[in-house]
């Protein structure tokens, strides 16, 4: 087995070397500082963001409190190498640095004081843990001999955050601080990432240690790398060589194990039309002969229906999570399953699979090419095609093409789409904005999209836009926030303001929350419980925020509007006034089966 | 259809662990029946022992969500029949109700039980063996005045070939080659 180090680089997966290159120059600059006799006397504070540094991490999002003020007054002296970035509540600096990770493929570190700081981070720490993010969580406590007194903000954060961390610890002592930080950083981010949570003593934090790290690379009850059953991959070498109908469910994993490469040339040599879920939408060109579409709820018509007709569903990095497969009981009935996943723990979870590939998506996508026979699919590939007409004149050129009536959420991102260059970071909230961008953006392979998925944690869109800005230097931004989601986290203004974040901000407006809206249209007889919204003026907002805005209500305005906001250095917000009561569709309706697909709703009388 | 497990799981010692593991229980709503922690034969390594019921598809997958956690170095899952358990049960019955008839002799030699401390106020007996055998013992002493009764966890030793620290090696062995490799391909 080669190791990480040894395997080829590509444009997709270099941003996760980045991380291993950084790496390595601080292991030089380690071992050079570390040619003095001693090692440092310095205090719990400052190894904190020495162990930060010899991590490789060069950006943090945080919020300052009483008892991680020791850190922050360390991270004054520390401001040449660890810059940070205040937000304005903790779930935003949980999201943005969140965000961050996924486009830079770091670990994205996030600092909160004890009490409501820690609880505030919660939501962003398990939207993370459902994303399988790379995260490292560092929250002050109370002195150690105040803990367990319910003294001022203290919280039993270790507790709380145990079912949503991969990994969490307390520190009472600072010479513990290098090797818990140590194993913190090795677990957020080797195997299936996540995020893990080290909770401070501000007692830890104030008094001294004799300073030295040394990276953790072992941990013996924790076995993320393991080596290739090439029984395995022979058996779905055979499974993929006989199948006349395959198809290949790409997820998040993709992206994660940086196979985005490996994925284009396994389906290119095997013909297999490629589907993505809502996570590995970025995985594969979307302008591909070969791809398929995405899959679920408010996926494409295609790949849904033709799960049903497939023989042999190939399943790499992804875990079958209910919006992607409707009901269980009629998922996939045709089909053999092959499910290449890394996390042991997801196969067999939801669906039955005849065959597990226990691995790395790379990994195994790389064994597996050389035995698999070289094929061209057309008359299965012509059936994606004949669906993808029918999902076309029905639903698609109707929501992007309008020429008539309101502007439609579908038609705004088909012109961002269109105006932005191919490697633009698309940002998302959630709710139908979500699934608009999902369906019409047009992404090349090379975008990044950052977005909640496992969680649908509305309000994640503002802040992750600028953690993504943070983290992606010259490369377009664009964040499709919903009215409702906006309100969620608006703070979040501030931040952009204060470091001039260059992040393009569409809110599709349609004074509803959207998506429940359109449930209570379809499945509550048209009853608008709490879901309509009266807004305030978003242009009037982003002044006071100093961030230039435009409204747009009108069609023949829509284009020069994206022109402006793009063509303008800095932040900017463009509202879209769009229809009010339009529906996300194709929909697979909640508990039917992914081949029946409601392409066009008519209300029930 | 449920039916009962024994799930044993070797962890290392550190503090939180058990929280984790019922936590992914709990989720599922699988009651523990009963649990046992004690160090295993390697040393820093907990063995925890839980009797859940369930069904066969849901302790498979509550048994990996289990071996994913961090500090968790392996799980075994197994039917009554693939293990030998033992539970230790503690009877205090008063001593006039055990002397009369003086039965106490028949009683502890027929459940091969001991007596642990005799008063005049009362007697303790001890008796390890399988559930439904602490439990006959139960029912014979209750008449005779029973004043407490403890009992605890299952205790279980596998009856498969491969031990722990065969696991443990073969987990060590492997990190060793990767490292090597990796000496090799820098």
């Amino acid at each position: 087995m080669l190791p990480m180090s040894a395997l080829p680089t590509a444009v997709q997966c270099a941003r996760f070397y980045n991380e291993e290159k950084s790496m390595k120059e601080t292991e030089k600059s380690v071992s050079n500082m570390q040619q003095g006799p001693d090692n440092k006397t310095m205090t719990g504070a400052e190894a904190l963001l020495l162990s930060l540094i010899e991590e490789g991490v060069d950006t943090i999002f945080g919020y300052p409190g009483g008892t991680i003020m020791p850190v922050y007054d360390k991270l004054l002296d520390y401001s040449d190498r660890l810059h940070h970035i205040l937000a304005r509540h903790e779930q935003g600096a949980a999201h943005a640095a969140q965000a961050y990770a996924m486009v830079t493929g770091r670990t994205g570190v996030c600092f909160a004081t004890s009490g409501p700081g820690a609880t505030n981070l919660v939501t962003g720490i398990a939207n993370a843990y459902l994303d399988s993010i790379p995260m490292v969580f560092i929250t002050a406590q109370v002195v150690s001999g105040l803990i367990g007194t319910d003294a001022f903000q203290e919280t039993d954060i270790l507790g709380i955050s145990m079912p949503v961390t991969k990994w969490n610890a307390q520190v009472k002592k600072p010479e513990e601080i290098p090797g818990v930080l140590a194993r913190a950083f090795y677990i957020a981010r080797s195997g299936r990432p996540g995020p893990v949570l080290v909770d401070i003593a501000k007692d830890a934090q104030v008094d001294s240690l004799e300073f030295s790290y040394r990276r953790c690379t072992y941990i013996r009850s924790y076995n993320p790398v393991k080596p290739l059953n090439m029984r395995d991959i022979q058996s779905a070498a055979v499974l993929i060589n006989h199948a006349e109908k395959p198809l290949i469910l790409a997820g998040h994993g993709v992206i994660l194990a940086g196979a985005v490469d490996e994925l284009k040339e396994f389906a290119e040599k095997t013909g297999i039309p490629v589907a993505v879920t809502l996570l590995g939408i970025p995985a594969f060109d979307h302008s591909h002969r070969l791809f398929a579409g995405m899959v679920g709820m408010h996926g494409n018509y295609a790949p849904n229906v033709l799960t049903n007709s497939a023989d042999l569903i190939i399943a790499i990095g992804m875990r079958f999570d209910d919006r992607v497969t409707g009901n269980l009981k009629k998922y996939a009935p045709e089909a053999r399953i092959i499910h290449i996943e890394i996390d042991k723990a997801e196969i067999n979870k939801n669906v039955r699979v005849d065959l597990e590939v226990n691995n790395d998506a790379r990994e195994v996508l790389t064994a597996l090419l050389p035995l698999v026979n070289e094929k061209t699919m057309q008359a299965w590939i012509r059936e994606f095609r004949i669906l993808d007409h029918v999902e076309n004149e029905k639903v698609i050129r109707p929501e992007t093409v309008p020429g008539e009536g309101e502007l439609r959420m579908g038609e705004v991102v088909k012109a961002v789409s269109d105006m932005t260059p191919d490697d633009t970071v698309v940002v998302t909230d959630v709710g139908q904005q979500q699934m608009a961008v999902a369906r019409y953006f047009n992404f090349s392979g090379k975008n990044s999209l950052v977005t909640s998925g496992g969680m649908g944690t509305m309000g994640f869109g503002l802040p992750a836009a600028l953690g993504a800005a943070t983290g992606s230097e010259g490369r377009t931004v664009v964040a499709f926030i919903g009215d409702g989601g906006m309100q969620m986290t608006m703070q979040e203004l501030g931040t952009i303001m204060q470091y001039r974040i260059p992040v393009k901000i569409i809110i599709l407006n349609n004074s509803f929350l959207g998506m429940v809206r359109q449930w209570q249209e379809m499945f509550f007889n048209k009853r608008y419980a709490s879901t309509e919204l009266v807004n305030p003026d978003f242009v009037t907002l982003a002044s006071a925020y100093r961030i230039p805005a435009l409204s747009v209500s009108d069609r023949s305005k829509l284009g020069p509007a994206v022109k402006t906001m793009l063509e303008t250095d800095g932040p900017f917000l463009l509202e879209a006034k769009v229809s009010r009561e339009a529906n996300i569709l194709p929909m697979v309706e909640p508990g039917a089966s992914v081949a029946d697909v409601t392409l066009i709703y008519e209300q029930k009388s | 259809m449920t039916q009962e497990y024994t799930i044993s799981l070797f962890t290392e010692n550190n503090i939180g662990i058990l929280s984790r593991i019922t936590l992914i229980l709990t989720r599922r709503q699988i009651n523990i029946e009963s649990i046992t922690a004690s160090a295993s034969a390697v040393s820093g390594v907990q063995m925890l022992t839980m009797v859940v019921r369930t069904t066969p598809d849901l302790v498979d997958k509550v048994a990996r969500q289990i071996e994913k956690l961090v500090d968790v170095i392996k799980v075994f899952v197994h039917t009554s029949s693939e293990i030998i358990c033992q539970e230790i049960a503690l009877y205090k019955v008063t001593t006039k109700g055990l002397m009369s008839g003086s039965m106490i002799g028949d009683i502890v030699r027929k459940h091969h039980a001991r007596i642990l401390e005799v008063t005049p106020e009362y007697i303790v007996v001890e008796k390890s063996g399988t559930r439904p055998e602490i439990t006959e013992l139960l029912s014979v002493l209750e008449p005779c005045g029973l004043l407490q009764f403890v009992s605890s966890g299952r205790v279980a030793i596998t009856r498969q070939v491969k031990e722990l620290n065969a696991y443990l090696r073969e987990m060590d062995e492997a990190e060793k080659s990767r490292s090597r490799e990796a000496e090799i391909y820098n």
